[in-house]
């Protein structure tokens, strides 16, 4: 009997669809990434926002101290609805604010600063975004709560009432 | 108790199921003339459907809290056109829509199909059955829309606002007829092949289904873009959303397919396409449901994330593609009868390279919308596709395409020779310094641009000329055709054209550019049955001195609690103009978004007169 390829790789081929769909769907939510928390903090050499000074970040995150570094940009919609919540975590004592300023010209950067008020303790500038990449960023905005140079907390998207509202809680 | 009566007409609809595979079976033994109790029984199924799906209606109608379907998508404040519409725009009511159009359509097939032969009508209903049936156990399984709850809940849920929308609450029906359309092209393709009925008779038969199918896809789609249009609120139509893209492929695989079908019907050529065609056609709408209903993409058609129906389409899914894939394998004979007659310039050449290049277009699209997912289970590694993608790998080949559209036609069967050769030339030399003129006007300086630009302008003006030319009489073809040259060069110029301003304003204050004057006069609030509306008062002027008033409006909806913003637009001929405005948080700011969106009608318009194509190919087919 002569044995018929084209069905049998067809059919194979299918099973494997099969297979990986079955496994998808075990994973499914495919789109929100993994919070991978508890992960070491990337050491990174970034411009300060306000002066061209270089600094590494090391230096700036201190033991025993939460901090919240907030990638954001002016031309994102998301962070002008965020930045409300973040004006209001700059108001905890045990909490120290640091921005990064994700491909931004400085100008609308500071007008949109100048507008809504700035929250940050420390701005850093991302010019060409490679810090973000740096901390596995998926996009802007997105927020990291760290202690002890560790990512304790991720949240990709605006932060909202929910979300400040966690961060609080950690931070008591 | 509309509930009560809803569900026994489920469980009745598949007895009456059951009983019409019996009857087949016995009728297909002895296969003199369908047996009369065959119809009765297809019309008694889709009655039973029908009674099910009204209780379903009158269950939203009354705000029949006691019903979990009903509690989770309605509420009594809620208008009573959107509790209607509400009843199929979750996953339960619309998967009893779905299972409503399957018995219709296959009612209305043996009712049409007198004249086909006994046996192969008999299988084509058997094949649709097993699909009917699939969908019955899915339904009273996992996702019966007439679930108890007890005690009864004083409120419901309410529908998610997006989804209040006129253009919203028709388009799943439309779609639905498209997709399950495309069911009745593989039963009975399906059968065909066992019956060994593949033949002319039969691709002018089931041309009317592709034609049916292809017509209420097409619309669908277009409804779901206007929608995403003005209410998504960014100006922008297409989204290559993973859920956009299944009902895209489905749609290139039928317009693929009417095209096979023609050669069909006038060479008995290109059988095994029409076949391939005709399963995939529908083992893609199907993996649309899989994909949409499953959870395992996450889009804002995403209903319910439940991984046992998850498990049970994906089942459903690959019996169907394993039985056709049996069928295909074991009853189909290849085409035998004079091979080499298709020579290189020819319609069935010009076809054939088209083809392909939609199967391209196809995988593209498919790749894109599954490759995330199975990289997800190989190696965890999470990435998102996004239009570039898609942009890169389809715009380039465009062009080919475009150019086998346009001489494609205009060749005879088998072998033909170009005629006015001269006049061909002519409009490509007019279409290429036309564009030329245009990217330079416009300085963008994409080469490929122009290329495309001109190929475009080129198929544009010959469907044009067409009809006016008395030698080439196939109309509904011309009109499809200059609708699908009109579609890209709006999509183009809408592309290249568009400018957009994006600014934080507060009542009172103006906004100024070179081009551009936006004063916010004033904010007003009504409150309405369902939500609360803000509608703001906008004066715009233009750098040409024209003024005018733009509102667009914010609503809260109370049930649930969500903010949309209702895009205000004022469309020209020309072009549209398109205002959002969005809260700042905490703030007494807003942010304002003002488009300029050319040509954006004939987007539509285009995709109509393509339809309108399509229609009147129906048309013709009955008038001979």
């Amino acid at each position: 009997m002569k044995i018929r390829v084209i069905p049998i790789i067809t059919t194979i081929f299918f099973i494997i669809i099969f297979i990986l769909f079955y496994r998808g769907l075990e994973n499914s939510n495919i789109y929100v990434p993994k919070t991978n928390i508890n992960k070491q903090i990337p050491t990174f050499n970034a411009k300060l926002y306000n002066s061209s000074e270089e600094v590494s970040s090391s230096k700036i995150f201190k033991d025993n101290q939460f901090y919240l570094m907030n990638i954001w940009s002016s031309w994102c919609v998301p962070c002008r609805d965020e930045h409300g919540f973040l004006k209001e975590l700059s108001d905890e004592k045990n909490l120290k604010l640091i921005g990064l300023n994700y491909k931004d010209n400085k100008e609308s950067a500071n007008k949109f600063l100048n507008e809504l008020g700035n929250p940050y303790d420390i701005i850093f500038s991302d010019p060409k975004g490679i810090i973000a990449i740096d901390w596995g960023a998926y996009g802007v905005p997105e927020t990291y709560l760290i202690k002890n140079k560790m990512i304790i907390k991720k949240t990709i998207g605006p932060l909202d009432k929910n979300s400040i509202m966690e961060i609080k809680e950690i931070i008591k | 108790m509309a509930s009560l009566i809803g569900f026994y007409s489920l469980v009745f609809g598949i007895c009456s199921s059951v009983a019409i595979i019996i009857f087949s079976i016995q009728n297909f033994r002895n296969p003199k003339k369908l047996n009369e109790k065959i119809l009765i029984l297809t019309f008694l199924q889709f009655f039973l459907v029908t009674i099910s799906f009204l209780g379903l209606i009158i269950s939203f109608v009354n705000s029949d809290f006691s019903n979990e379907t009903v509690f989770n998508h309605s509420h009594t404040t809620k208008p009573l056109f959107y509790k209607i519409s509400g009843s199929w725009g979750n996953h339960e009511g619309s998967l009893l829509l779905w299972l409503l159009v399957l018995t219709l359509f296959i009612f209305l097939f043996i009712l049409k199909s007198g004249k086909q032969p006994t046996q192969y009508r008999i299988l084509t209903l058997l094949f649709q059955e097993i699909i009917i049936i699939g969908f019955f156990i899915f339904l009273l399984k996992t996702s019966s829309p007439f679930n108890y709850i007890y005690p009864i809940p004083e409120e419901g849920l309410g529908l998610n606002p997006i989804l209040q929308d006129p253009s919203l609450a028709i388009h799943p029906p439309i779609l639905y007829f498209g997709y399950v359309g495309t069911s009745i092209i593989f039963s009975s393709s399906l059968s065909a092949m066992v019956v060994n009925y593949i033949s002319k008779e039969w691709a002018k038969h089931i041309k009317v289904w592709v034609l049916i199918s292809w017509i209420f896809l097409t619309l669908g789609i277009l409804l779901g873009s206007i929608w995403a249009y003005y209410e998504l609120g960014w100006g922008g139509f297409w989204f290559w959303d993973p859920v956009e893209n299944v009902s895209l492929m489905p749609w290139f695989a039928l317009t693929t397919l009417i095209h096979c079908i023609l050669v069909l019907e006038k060479r008995l050529e290109l059988t095994s396409w029409v076949i391939i065609l005709s399963i995939t056609t529908f083992t893609l709408s199907m993996s649309g449901t899989f994909l949409v209903r499953s959870g395992i993409l996450n889009s804002v058609h995403t209903f319910a994330n439940d991984p046992e129906r998850g498990l049970f389409i994906l089942i459903f899914l690959f019996t169907l593609i394993f039985l056709s894939l049996f069928v295909f394998f074991f009853f189909h004979k290849k085409e035998t009868n004079n091979k080499s007659s298709f020579f290189l310039v020819s319609k069935e050449t010009s076809i054939i390279l088209n083809n392909w290049f939609m199967m391209y277009f196809l995988s593209v699209v498919l790749v894109g919308t599954t490759y995330p997912i199975f990289l997800d289970v190989i190696s965890s590694d999470k990435i998102s596709i996004g239009p570039p993608f898609y942009h890169k790998l389809i715009i380039p080949f465009l062009i080919p395409f475009l150019l086998a559209m346009t001489i494609g036609p205009r060749l005879k069967w088998i072998k033909s020779d170009l005629s006015d050769k001269f006049i061909l030339i002519i409009f490509f030399i007019i279409s290429l310094l036309l564009s030329l003129y245009i990217v330079k006007t416009l300085k963008i300086d994409f080469l490929i641009n122009s290329i495309l630009i001109s190929f475009v302008f080129y198929l544009f003006f010959i469907t044009l000329r067409d009809f006016f030319n008395k030698k080439y009489n196939n109309l509904s073809q011309n009109i499809a055709h200059f609708g699908f040259s009109l579609f890209l060069l709006s999509i183009i110029f809408n592309n290249i054209l568009s400018s957009e301003v994006i600014t934080n304003l507060k009542v009172g204050d103006t906004f100024k550019s070179e081009k551009l004057k936006i004063y916010f006069e004033n904010i007003t609030q009504k409150n309405e049955k369902n939500f609360e509306s803000f509608v703001g008062e906008f004066v715009v002027e233009n750098s040409q001195g024209d003024v005018f008033i733009m509102k667009p409006e914010l609503r809260i909806y109370n049930q649930p609690n969500i903010a949309t913003s209702e895009a205000y637009i004022r469309t020209s001929l020309f072009s549209d103009k398109f205002m959002t405005m969005n809260l700042v948080q905490n703030q007494e700011y807003f942010n304002v978004r003002y488009q300029i969106k050319p040509l954006m009608i004939w987007i539509w318009i285009s995709v109509l007169m393509i339809t309108l194509g399509g229609l009147m190919s129906i048309i013709k087919k009955n008038e001979n």
